[in-house]
């Protein structure tokens, strides 16, 4: 699985080349023996669902993580990274796809940031240090006030001051991490421009990016992981489209099959809702009884979509019906006496309070209710959080046990009967599995079938493909704030279902439109 | 809360280590009763005991709404010059021939409505809780200043300062003591046996998880500095009704105190854990070591240096023990990290569109 | 660039002209006051408020400094009130000679400042709290050396207070220091790696971090700094006023913290100038001596110190939020 065929630009030298990396973190291997190189003068694509390992390899590269095993060599010497402030020194760079730059100082000053021209007596020449940010400003051809303050620059502005960075230290690889996730297509086609002319200089890029299109439209060769291992790399001139879903899908799965339940009335009705930089024109039902999938890529907007059903932000044209009636929730709180409840993303940040109680997690959401005259009473705590807890089967020694000590899966089961217990009509559950093992998968699956069995609507937010094709009723599927398909049950497919979330122009089979 | 392999958990277990902290607490108050005795033999008598205590009732109640507003994650630093202003208040109403009753309710109203201020910037503004009441701090005392100007008030009714000054009937406890007590038992039972309580806790652990769970953050924070408020103008009332005499400058020093007595009572300043109990028995050490400093013929004003190095070691050696323990833990090694401990930027790629909400 | 940038920029540009619109004010107030009070404008009362002022504002640069790295010193009134009885009492007992006495305050000064530094810096205090435990450990002991004793002016060696009310070609001495150190803290902050540091950990302390710059070695720097620097305006406070008990500088904090943030020093850390919180200091100066001829008392002035601060940092907030809000915008789809 090495093998990393010659570039296409032959006999250009060896930059970089990883070999055998691994990275492990607690139960998720995220990378296993991967290798990868990288020759003077290339744009090299790395593409690959979420979870992959293309961001692990980046920090890896960015001296965030160091790898279990492996090697890295740059220009033929072994590397050790061991912080981001080596791997600048090595002449190693990376442009995430949120820049880190100081937004109370200048332009000039983030590009120079550690290294700035020095006047005399060592101290910073100003003068110098603009004209050197204007001059490698000008050599991206792009105009730039290098005096003002980064706050309040966009994010592609934002993100050319990091390549100009890159540029100063005379980077030897430039990475680009999901650049053109929050730029609009001028700035896109900017952005390009700006690394095609890096490349002719003979850098070294390494371009990760969701958007197949671009992968074609940019890079010279491209690698494809899943799963934490290297599929394939080749020159993209041997490449096209469905190859690369192809490499890209496929992943073994294990599956609690998904139990076929009569599809009741319509519970959630979503009518052209749309939010100013999040998402736009969202318009989608959910019946009871049914599971509506919500497919797409990290920043689709989805998480987005959840966050104004539950009332966390405001939306700023569309409306919301539960039940048939108009609703318009301005917290959490209310969302959750309506009936509405939503198990965010993140576990630690926000789903769960790790050093409180097992018990006094499930009924955060509900004491209120649970106890009308304000007392708590802890008899009563413990019961309900027993019986709410039972059906999930969680591993503790008690819930009198805090919940931080608790493995993720268990967890995340704890996650799902704290929100279950607020008796809601519309589930809404984001990433339910990410980062979890195997086996609790299966059971949170399982979970979410007996759900919507007992008629609950449930909307999955999963950036895992084949959880969604296996779990959903009915796929919405979200590209870059908007619905770009609606794919039921018996036609979704995994290439179907990844053209959309893609963004990709030609439509495959045609079925790209959306079934509505 | 038990049965649990601490090592586990990302935090300490609150209970345990408060658990820790509360007997550390009561062994130094047994020392310092211990050496108060031998310095004087006037240490341990009723007497004695009423008066250490009754000089310390306005720092006391003030700790208490403290207690949950820390725990909530906040401080509120402008409550000494809220009892200033209190007592200014009251002595300039007194002068204008405003029957006392009503102007109590109008200082404790005045009081509520300086914590709204506090509240409303800090829950609904999203302002730092420690800049607002810094600034506050300074505009309650100038209010303060501007009501009564430097004078001092001091023709009050009997009635009113027998409030203040004197006892339950029949016993050396001062009426402070009690209204102290009420309060304590009060909020200790708010905090320790109500939802709102756990609500407080939850915010102070982990408010984004609180506000996803359906807990109005900005409501109970609003709520807390409106108490705190409130409270504080009580105090600024009782201590006038203690001195006789109504000042602009009352009060003054006092946070320093309040915040002392909060955090030796176990407090945690970041937040999330602590207890009405040992903010209690804080009360009471805080009250024995000033005690014994008199009868050491300290004066008042180096008691502060006292008081302010209690204040510096209740953060420094919770803060300190437990980055030793941390660093013992790491040092001994090849304990395997959680399953689930994989670094937050791994398991969270942020998305851009995200804006701070 | 679209209309969103620009007016991102021009909010940018007036939180930058944050010192030329305190001057702009200090102007027009000036104007109005002198209209109701013509004795406010005259060489000799506007050199006495820029006199008084000067103490203030050396304090507030290192307070400002502090504020950069996002921290606050609420314990420099105290290392003022202490310096100056230190100075003041070896000055009568005639233990130091006046330049000795001088660089013994600024050092003590030093001192305090590095006790706040490593706990704030190496202990990992917040730094509200341990410098709200040092103010009352410092002020204690002040107070344990001095008793009840008071250094009257007569105990200072001759002419030690001539400074504060001698001048320069018609500058008075205390507004040339704390020009000079304007000046040369000025350079220090804009061009040197340590003051670049100061903002970058102030801006973005995670990036620092992967920049790897020592945060804490910034913090106690700056720390540190705060201390001399109220060391030196304790010894000014001796020169001004004289007469020195263990009480000197009680509550002057609030002043000081005031005209750093009314001067543009940004309560979150990473903007402001030193040049800003020395007009905050000398804007809050003049309001202290407008008040009176404008027919309001002295007592006002602790009002106007909170809303200053209150409106500074709602203001500060509010600035923010909108930037954050057009750059949203603009990346929006």
């Amino acid at each position: 699985m090495t093998g990393a065929s010659p570039g296409p630009v032959g006999a250009a030298p060896l930059r970089a080349e990883l070999r055998g990396i691994s990275k492990r973190f607690g139960a998720t291997q995220a990378l296993s023996d991967v290798s990868l190189d990288l020759v003077a003068g290339e744009i090299h694509a790395l593409v690959g669902e979420n979870g992959a390992g293309k961001s692990t390899l980046v920090k890896i590269l960015a001296g965030v993580h160091q790898p279990d095993s492996g090697t890295i060599l740059l220009d033929g010497a072994p590397v050790q990274i061991g912080g981001p402030a080596e791997a600048r020194a090595l002449g190693i760079a990376v442009v995430h796809q949120e820049p880190r730059l100081f937004p109370d100082l200048t332009v000039a000053e983030n590009v120079f940031i550690g290294h700035a021209p020095a006047g005399r007596l060592g101290s910073i020449d100003w003068g110098a240090t603009r004209r050197a940010a204007e001059a490698l400003f000008a050599e991206l051809d792009v105009q730039f006030d290098v005096n003002a303050p980064v706050r309040g620059l966009s994010m592609a502005d934002q993100q050319l001051i990091e390549i100009a960075k890159s540029l100063s230290v005379e980077a030897r690889v430039l990475i680009l991490d999901e650049p053109t996730a929050s730029l609009s297509a001028h700035e896109v086609e900017r952005l390009f421009a700006i690394v095609r002319r890096l490349r002719q200089r003979g850098a070294s890029i390494l371009f990760v990016s969701h958007r197949l299109d671009e992968v074609f439209a940019l890079c010279d060769r491209a690698t494809v992981f899943r799963d934490g291992r290297h599929v394939v790399t080749l020159p993209t001139s041997q490449l096209t489209t469905a190859d690369l879903v192809r490499h890209m899908v496929g992943r073994a799965v294990s599956l609690f099959p998904k139990v076929e339940t009569p599809i009741g009335d319509v519970l959630l009705e979503v009518d052209g809702l749309s939010r100013v930089g999040a998402f736009r024109d969202v318009s989608f039902t959910v019946r009871s009884g049914e599971i509506v999938g919500f497919a797409g890529l990290v920043g689709a907007g989805r998480t987005e979509v959840a966050r104004v059903l539950f009332g966390i932000d405001r939306r700023d044209a569309g409306e919301i019906r539960l039940g048939g009636a108009p609703v318009a929730f301005t917290s959490p709180s209310a969302a959750l006496t309506a009936g509405v409840a939503y198990v965010p993303e993140d576990r630690h940040q926000d789903g769960l309070v790790l050093d409180f109680t097992i018990a006094q997690n499930v009924t955060l959401p509900i004491l209120p209710r649970l106890f009308p005259r304000l007392l708590v009473r802890a008899a009563t705590e413990r019961a309900v959080a027993i019986d709410e807890t039972r059906a999930f089967q969680v591993r503790m020694t008690g819930v009198g046990q805090l919940v931080g000590a608790l493995s993720g899966g268990n967890q995340q089961k704890v996650v799902l009967a704290k929100w279950l217990a607020s008796r809601p009509r519309v589930l809404i559950l984001d990433e339910p599995t990410r980062g979890i093992d195997i086996g609790a998968k299966v059971e949170v699956h399982r979970i979410v079938s007996e759900l919507a069995a007992s008629g609950l609507g449930i909307v999955l937010i999963s950036s895992d493909l084949p959880e969604v094709l296996a779990m959903s009723d009915r796929i919405v599927v979200m590209h870059e704030g908007r619905i770009t398909a609606e794919i039921p049950r018996a036609r979704a497919t995994e290439e179907r279902v990844m053209y959309a979330a893609t963004g990709s122009a030609d439509g495959g089979d045609g079925t790209m439109a959306a079934d509505r | 809360m038990t049965a649990v392999t601490t090592s586990a958990t990302p935090r300490f277990g609150w209970t345990r280590s408060l658990a820790r902290w509360e007997t550390l607490l009561v062994v130094a108050l047994l020392g310092l009763i211990v050496l108060g005795n031998a310095l004087s033999p006037f240490f341990l008598t009723a007497g004695n005991f009423a008066n250490l205590i009754a000089a310390l009732m306005e720092v006391a109640i003030m700790a208490l709404p403290m207690t949950l507003i820390v725990i909530a994650g906040e401080i509120d630093l402008s409550v000494e010059s809220a009892a200033g202003l209190a007592s200014a208040l009251l002595g300039f109403l007194w002068m204008s021939h405003v029957p006392l009753p009503i102007a109590i309710l109008i200082v404790l109203a005045v009081g509520a409505l300086g914590g709204l201020l506090n509240g409303l910037l800090i829950a609904r503004g999203g302002l730092p809780s420690l800049v607002v009441t810094l600034g506050t701090l300074a505009l309650f005392r100038g209010l303060a200043l501007i009501v009564l100007g430097p004078i001092g008030v001091s023709d009050f009714p009997e009635a009113f300062t027998a409030v203040g000054f004197g006892h339950v009937p029949g016993t050396v406890i001062p009426w402070p003591f009690v209204i102290f007590l009420v309060l304590a038992v009060v909020l200790a039972v708010v905090l320790h046996r109500t939802w709102i309580g756990r609500h407080i806790y939850a915010i102070g652990k982990n408010s984004g998880a609180a506000r996803y769970s359906g807990v109005r953050v900005a409501r109970v924070k609003v709520g807390l500095f409106m108490l705190s408020g409130l409270i504080a103008a009580l105090a600024g009332i009782i201590l006038t009704s203690r001195l006789s005499s109504a000042r602009a400058d009352a009060a003054q020093g006092m946070t320093l105190t309040v915040v002392t007595v909060v955090l030796l009572g176990g407090v945690n300043i970041f937040g999330g854990s602590g207890s009405i109990p040992g903010v209690v028995l804080a009360v009471i050490a805080v009250a024995v070591m000033q005690n014994a400093l008199r009868l050491a013929s300290v004066t008042v004003e180096v008691q502060s240096i006292a008081l302010g190095l209690l204040l510096i070691l209740s953060v420094v050696i919770p803060t300190s023990a437990h980055r030793a323990k941390s660093a013992i833990e790491r040092v001994r090694g090849g304990r395997p990290p959680p399953p689930d401990s994989v670094p937050r930027g791994e398991q969270r790629i942020p998305s851009v569109e995200e804006e701070p909400s | 660039m679209t209309a969103a940038t620009r007016s991102g920029q021009r909010l940018g540009a007036i939180a930058r002209q944050r010192e030329l619109g305190l001057l702009v004010i200090l102007v027009v107030l000036g104007a109005a006051v002198t209209l109701r009070a013509p004795q406010f404008l005259t060489i000799a009362n506007l050199s006495q408020v820029s006199v008084l002022a000067s103490v203030t504002a050396v304090a507030a640069l290192g307070e400002a400094l502090v504020i950069l790295t996002r921290n606050v010193d609420l314990s420099v009134e105290a290392t003022i009130g202490i310096v100056a009885y230190v100075v003041a009492v070896t000055l009568e007992s005639h233990t130091f000679s006046a330049p000795v006495a001088i660089l013994f305050g600024i050092g003590l000064g030093l001192l305090l400042g590095i006790v706040n530094g490593v706990l704030v810096a190496f202990l990992r205090v917040p730094s509200i709290v341990a410098t709200l435990g040092t103010l009352s450990v410092f002020r204690g002991i002040d107070y344990f050396i001095a008793g009840s004793h008071q250094v009257p002016l007569a105990g200072l060696p001759e002419g030690f207070t001539d400074p504060a009310r001698s001048d320069v070609f018609g500058v008075p001495v205390f507004v040339l220091v704390t020009v000079i150190l304007v000046a040369i803290g000025t350079v220090i902050l804009r061009s040197t790696r340590f003051g670049r540091q100061v903002y970058a950990v102030g801006s973005n302390p995670e990036a620092a971090a992967i920049l790897g710059i020592p945060s804490r070695r910034v913090v106690f720097t700056a720390f540190a700094a705060c201390g001399a620097l109220a060391g030196l305006a304790g010894v000014m406070w001796v020169m001004e006023f004289g007469t020195i008990n263990g009480t000197a500088a009680t509550g002057a904090v609030l002043a000081i913290v005031a005209a750093a943030v009314v001067g543009g020093v940004n309560i979150f850390g990473g903007s402001g100038t030193l040049a800003g919180a020395a007009l905050g200091a000398l804007f809050l100066g003049f309001v202290a001596n407008a008040l009176p001829l404008i027919g309001l008392s002295q007592f006002y002035l602790q009002a106007i110190y909170g809303a200053v601060i209150l409106a500074a940092v709602a203001a500060d907030a509010l600035i923010l939020r909108r930037l954050q809000r057009s750059r949203t915008r603009r990346s929006g789809r």
